[in-house]
């Protein structure tokens, strides 16, 4: 197993960012399909059929429709920024991938390519720097509309990604606790070497990625900038055309790079689980699967098909959590603005501050202990998790800090009973609730 | 407190489980995810039944010698709320009124069929049809030609295995 050449690894590497660039892209025109189909089966419609078989060309003919469309530029609007909104929505959402390991090693005659466009040291770094990026394109789409909607919708966008970044940070630095290194690759070395997911053992941070990924992504629950409902069409009122289509292409490509991330980060990236074969890393310059009972590394297995199963396990994942978000949009309705802020500052931002600690004071003591690095490391990690997820959704359950429109109108009808003198007469019978009457 | 007035107690706030409701609401739009009834009608392929009493575009009926059965007798364009019958009668040599001119504007019917109850030689009838597209909108008003050679269905003006509407 050699070192790929210098030209090799141009070659390979240029054939990777062809081939993850064409599949992010075909991967999200299907993913509008998806969606279309996902919502017409849940309200028990059939959705877009008659294009190719079962409509799986229809992407292709809303491709069209976009291209042949007027783009009208409003008079008002900041004709640089606004041109540059889509682009500047579309392009991290695309680069984003570039990190993110998607298969096993595949060995080829020439050398072991692995399968990650390119292994950046900084790794997640690089992802949270350029995710962070897109809310400009929304901010500055909506603001350079000149248009009162697009405006609330890009304000909204950047108060809630803003406020989300923190708790996704967060729920991200308690991965980098256990993994200790921030690429992607090592995460999923580590997670191959525990023989657990870092779902379980860090199950309290990944409910916590998941809610703030909602939210980054402007996906339902969390659709303020767009809120059709109230805001007309949000920050993308003004667009249309091609430069409107370029930001449901970024929603849906965030949509596919958290879902990578989500797998990657909590479900074991490419591993396939209970098997010990697929396992692979570089360590010290050669491809090991893991450590034998002295220590000394044993070294992997590449074949050309484990990269294919392995890759197969990655796609099974990362459609997982895809289903996940359509399957959530079309269920839950939209926050209210002030519930957004409330469960973001006063809920996602305590609760991940208080898990790094635990899990960083379990961590510590696990380590002083003596137990090695393993299922047992991560069994004990994951009675911790558990217990903290116990608490966390048994305070957010009953709304005790984030209370619905019924909380308030109850309050009300109590106030106005007391400045009257009697008892109160709610929509929830006489007398109002026990615990705080 | 009147007899069959129902009153909903909502559950206290703090009595409410959020994450169950979601927990429902998921399942709930999961069976419908995979419930394979469903009710979209494949419509070039598939077409819905309709009911008999069906209110769609006109039709005038026509004796056996291909006249149209209408006497000209102005009833229903004065019992039309929406206005949109055109009627200009005549009589010929034997003294039977026919009409000259009759124009119905369909984009201003409201399809009530009150002038196929009002017809007393009921010539002129509301249809079971809903397939009216056009490419021009003056083909809307439909004239006596027209609506002599429509051929679909004539509605009724009650379902005869229902006939008292229940
Ligand atoms: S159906 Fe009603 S609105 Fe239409 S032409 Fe007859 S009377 Fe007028
Ligand atoms: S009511 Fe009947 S007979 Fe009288 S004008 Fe109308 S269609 Fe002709």
């Amino acid at each position: 197993m050699q070192e790929l050449s210098q030209t090799a690894f141009l070659v390979a590497a240029t054939l990777k960012v062809l081939a993850v660039f064409a599949g992010v892209m075909g991967v999200v025109a299907l993913l509008t399909l998806l969606e279309r189909r996902i919502a017409a089966f849940i309200q028990d419609r059939l959705g877009p059929n008659r294009v190719g078989p079962f409509g799986i060309l229809q992407p292709v003919a809303d491709g069209l429709k976009n291209f042949l469309k007027e783009e009208t530029m409003p008079a008002t609007a900041a004709q640089p920024y606004f041109l540059l909104g889509p682009l500047l929505s579309l392009v991290p959402a695309l680069v984003t991938f570039a990190v993110i390991p998607f298969a096993s090693p595949l060995p080829t005659p020439w050398g072991v390519v692995d399968m990650i466009v390119a292994d950046v040291p900084i790794g997640i770094l690089y992802i949270l720097a350029l995710s962070s990026l897109a809310v400009y394109g929304v901010v500055m789409g909506g603001w350079a509309s000149n248009n009162k909607y697009s405006f609330l919708g890009g304000l909204r966008a950047s108060a809630q990604m803003v406020s989300y970044e923190v708790a996704l940070g967060l729920s991200v630095v308690v991965v980098l606790i256990v993994a200790g290194n921030v690429t992607l690759t090592e995460m999923v070395w580590r997670q191959q070497q525990m023989g657990l997911w870092f779902a379980f053992p860090l199950s309290l941070a990944f409910i916590l990625f998941v809610i703030s990924a909602f939210a980054e992504t402007n996906r339902l629950p969390f659709d303020m900038p767009e809120a059709e409902s109230e805001l007309v069409g949000g920050f993308h009122t003004e667009y249309s055309g091609m430069k409107y289509a370029m930001y449901p292409m970024a929603e849906y490509a965030h949509m596919l790079t958290s879902s990578a991330l989500m797998a990657t980060l909590f479900f074991g990236g490419w591993d396939i689980p209970f098997w010990r074969g697929d396992d692979a890393f570089r360590h010290e310059g050669i491809w090991i699967q893991g450590f034998d009972g002295e220590g000394s590394p044993v070294p992997a297995v590449l074949a050309w098909w484990k990269t294919i199963l392995t890759f197969g396990s990655f796609a099974v994942k990362t459609s997982f959590f895809i289903l996940l978000y359509m399957w959530v949009r079309w269920t839950v309705p939209r926050f209210r603005y002030d519930q957004i802020m409330q469960l973001g500052w006063k809920v996602l931002l305590p609760t991940a501050l208080a898990y790094v600690m635990v899990v960083a004071v379990t961590v510590l003591s696990l380590d002083t202990v003596g137990v090695p690095y393993g299922f047992v490391w991560g069994a004990i990690l994951t009675m911790v998790s558990a217990l903290c997820t116990a608490v966390f959704l048994w305070v957010v359950d009953r709304g005790r800090i984030l209370s619905g429109a019924a909380y308030g109108l109850r309050e009300r009808y109590r106030i106005q009973a007391r400045t009257l003198g009697r008892e109160a007469v709610t929509p929830f019978g006489v007398g109002g609730s026990g615990t705080t009457a | 407190m009147p007899p069959k007035v129902k009153v909903v107690r909502r559950p206290e706030p703090e009595r409410t489980s959020y994450l169950r409701a979601t927990l429902k609401g998921m399942a709930l739009t999961f069976r419908h995810l995979v419930n394979p009834n469903k009710v979209t009608i494949q419509y070039p392929e598939e077409r819905p039944v309709l009911s008999p009493r069906w209110r769609g575009t006109h039709r005038m009926e026509v004796h056996a010698d291909g006249r149209p059965k209408c006497v000209a007798c102005g009833l229903c364009p004065t019992v039309c709320p929406a206005n949109c019958i055109r009627l200009v009668g005549g009589e010929d040599d034997q003294g039977n009124r026919y009409p000259v001119v009759y124009e119905i504007d369909e984009f201003r019917c409201i399809f009530c069929g009150m002038c196929q109850e009002v017809c007393p030689v009921e010539a002129i009838h509301v249809g079971v049809d809903y397939e009216n597209a056009e490419y021009t909108r003056d083909r809307f008003v439909y004239d006596l030609d027209r609506l002599m050679e429509q051929d679909h269905p004539t509605a009724l003006l009650w379902d005869p295995s229902d006939p008292r509407s229940e």
